[in-house]
């Protein structure tokens, strides 16, 4: 897919979602809207689209990222432990300071998430068998046991169905005052660019990476950051994703190769295109009600998975 | 200590525990209490017993110590079809449907579930084992993403119906359907017996067991089933204790320092029952029924996780 049929698709889709809602507005009335068709459009549409395209596109590029740092197709902050983490943080920011502005749950959420993405990378260091396989499985492994945690102290308070609703990926929430959190993401992704060429080598190992005079810990701690602090954006505004960051990348390098510099448009693209789709689905399945991005995404992506899994096999053998 | 006297040791430790629980505290009406008493040490020292048992074969079959049954999507299953019951019906049909439907519906389709996951994907996949539990773990998430999506939708009076499921209990075990679970443990286990001696040669890996003369995939097919019909057993008769089998079937491997199943068998069941008759007591009369059992397990045994794969410079 050339970049700008993909420009083109979004920019269809990005309308589509513009107009697709509850409340009635047509295109042709965007040169006479009335007051209220305006706030509407200022103060749910539009977020809604805004975020929808950073959501998708930074975790696109986060997973890419993560796989390309950890050397394996399947890793992504769902299967990294970093969303339960950063769930644990988020309860934990509830729990002790119960008067938190979102900006002190974000960073103490983000704190725990680091924390257990970084733990991750490290049981990657001593794991023994190699196996492709084996790794997401570690890591959700993981990411259970630190739900184990979480619904220690959520089972304590009551707080299990809250904790879980509220974490539930849904865009419908994304309205004015409450979506601006999600523009965090946009030096994220700049920086990843940034940084691009140092990941690839990184991926390479830490030893061919010192060879080529990178400081491989720093490089690798760089990416964890973006990817925890990312993850923990998108969690706290929208909320779970699940496999996003994981099909996402694994779409894209299908056709790309591994480049990681040349592929992050295509990968930012293609989950903006990809969240948005789901959403639009959603939307209209059981139009006037919607269906949050959570399920769409859950059913859709563990299929896609599924059938990335298949084929990859195929090409084993 | 040798391998037998430490298994005596757990023994006695497990036999004690029963005594405690059975005769302490004692009032009232002898007989009705003693009754109750023993249907639910017996639930619990099944529960505990079956998802050691399960783990362990579980462990040696996969060649890894910090994998666990439950994550191949088991668990999502049943909080599924507990949440799809309390969703459609209301949660007065899932309290009064009759338990042994219930039962037979929840660990029939776990097991079903597991046999196709095996059936399908073993083969097509080099038996690869990593690939079917990678597998199960996505279509784990799958489940739970629609199971979410309907708790979000509930009534919280009815969530609370679906949030006692959601952690097994054993204060009140489902005694009605004790007999069946018991059945469906030892008939599968039965069923399975004359695999358990390959046991030993398959913990060296598919190519020395093969070399040994083991018939390794027939051999891996059922002990495959045999822990899907336990967990599943398990799970319907308690809920779902995922971490439970990873915690005593580790501490077993610690303590007694074999690799020879016959012990290690024994001593993850003994070290099951101790967990939760232990820690049944423990709730029962020191936190006065506040907490949860499978709460408590779930981050001990999370935690003693995450100290093992800590804890030393050793690879997994």
């Amino acid at each position: 897919m050339k970049l700008r049929y993909g420009f083109v698709l979004l920019l269809a889709l990005s309308a589509v979602s513009f107009f697709v809602g509850v409340k009635n507005i047509s295109p042709l009335d965007l040169f006479r809207l009335t007051e209220e068709q305006a706030r509407i459009l200022v103060v749910s549409r539009l977020p809604r689209l805004v975020s929808l395209i950073l959501a998708g596109a930074s975790m696109g590029i986060v997973g890419l990222m993560m796989q390309q740092l950890s050397r394996n197709r399947f890793v992504s902050p769902t299967t990294a432990g970093t969303e339960d983490s950063a769930r644990l943080g988020i309860l934990t920011a509830m729990l002790v300071f119960g008067s938190a502005t979102i900006m002190q749950k974000m960073l103490i959420a983000f704190a725990f998430a680091l924390a257990g993405t970084l733990l991750f990378m490290r049981l990657l260091d001593r794991i023994k068998y190699r196996n492709a396989a084996f790794i997401p499985l570690v890591g959700m492994m993981l990411g259970g046991v630190i739900n184990s945690v979480t619904t220690f102290f959520a089972y304590k308070h009551n707080l299990v169905q809250s904790i879980g609703a509220w974490l539930y990926g849904d865009f419908s929430m994304a309205v004015q005052g409450r979506y601006e959190l999600l523009y965090i993401s946009v030096p994220l992704v700049a920086l990843t660019y940034w940084f691009a060429d140092r990941f690839t080598i990184a991926g390479m190992g830490e030893d061919f990476a010192a060879n080529l005079g990178l400081n491989y810990r720093q490089t690798v701690n760089i990416g964890l950051v973006i990817a925890a602090l990312n993850t923990t954006v998108i969690l706290l505004t929208v909320g779970v994703i699940p496999f996003l960051g994981l099909i996402v990348p694994n779409l894209v390098t299908l056709y790309r190769g591994d480049r990681l510099r040349s592929n992050l448009p295509h990968t930012a693209l293609t989950g903006a295109l990809f969240v948005m789709a789901c959403d639009i689905l959603g939307r209209v399945i059981l139009y006037p009600y919607e269906i949050p991005i959570g399920l769409t995404v859950g059913v859709i992506g563990s299929g896609l998975f599924l059938y990335l899994l298949a084929r990859r096999n195929a090409y084993e053998r | 200590m040798n391998d037998k006297a430490k298994l005596a040791v757990l023994a006695a430790l497990a036999i004690a525990l029963i005594g405690i629980f059975l005769f302490t505290d004692l009032a009232g009406n002898l007989e009705y209490v003693l009754s109750r008493r023993c249907k639910k040490v017996w639930a619990i020292a099944l529960t505990g017993a079956t998802v050691a048992f399960a783990t362990t074969v579980f462990q040696t079959l996969v060649n890894n110590r910090i994998l666990t049954p439950s994550i191949i999507g088991l668990d999502s299953l049943y909080m599924l079809l507990q949440t799809t019951v309390v969703f459609l019906f209301g949660g007065f049909a899932l309290t009064s449907m009759n338990r042994e439907v219930r039962f037979l519906l929840s660990a029939g389709l776990m097991v079903l579930f597991a046999g196709l996951l095996y059936r399908l994907l073993f083969r097509a996949h080099e038996r690869d084992l990593y690939m079917v539990l990678l597998v199960g773990i996505v279509c784990g998430v799958f489940f739970q993403s629609i199971a979410s999506f309907m708790q979000k939708l509930m009534d919280p009076n009815e969530f609370l119906i679906v949030q006692d499921r959601m952690f097994a209990s054993l204060n009140h075990p489902d005694t009605d359907v004790l007999l069946i679970a018991t059945a469906l443990a030892a008939f599968s286990v039965l069923a399975c017996a004359r695999n358990f001696k390959y046991l030993d040669a398959i913990a060296l890996g598919r190519d020395h067991a093969i070399n040994l003369g083991v018939p390794y995939e027939r051999a891996i097919r059922h002990l495959f089933l045999l822990v899907a019909a336990l967990i599943a057993a398990a799970t319907a008769l308690a809920g779902p204790i995922t971490f439970l089998g990873l915690l005593v079937a580790n501490i077993a491997h610690q303590w007694i320092h074999t690799y020879r199943h016959r012990f290690r068998l024994a001593g993850s069941m003994l070290l099951g029952v101790i967990a939760l008759v232990g820690g049944q007591l423990v709730v029962e009369r020191v936190f006065t029924f506040s907490t949860t059992l499978s709460v408590i397990i779930n981050f001990v045994g999370g935690v003693y996780f995450l100290y093992l794969l800590l804890r030393e410079n050793r690879r997994w």
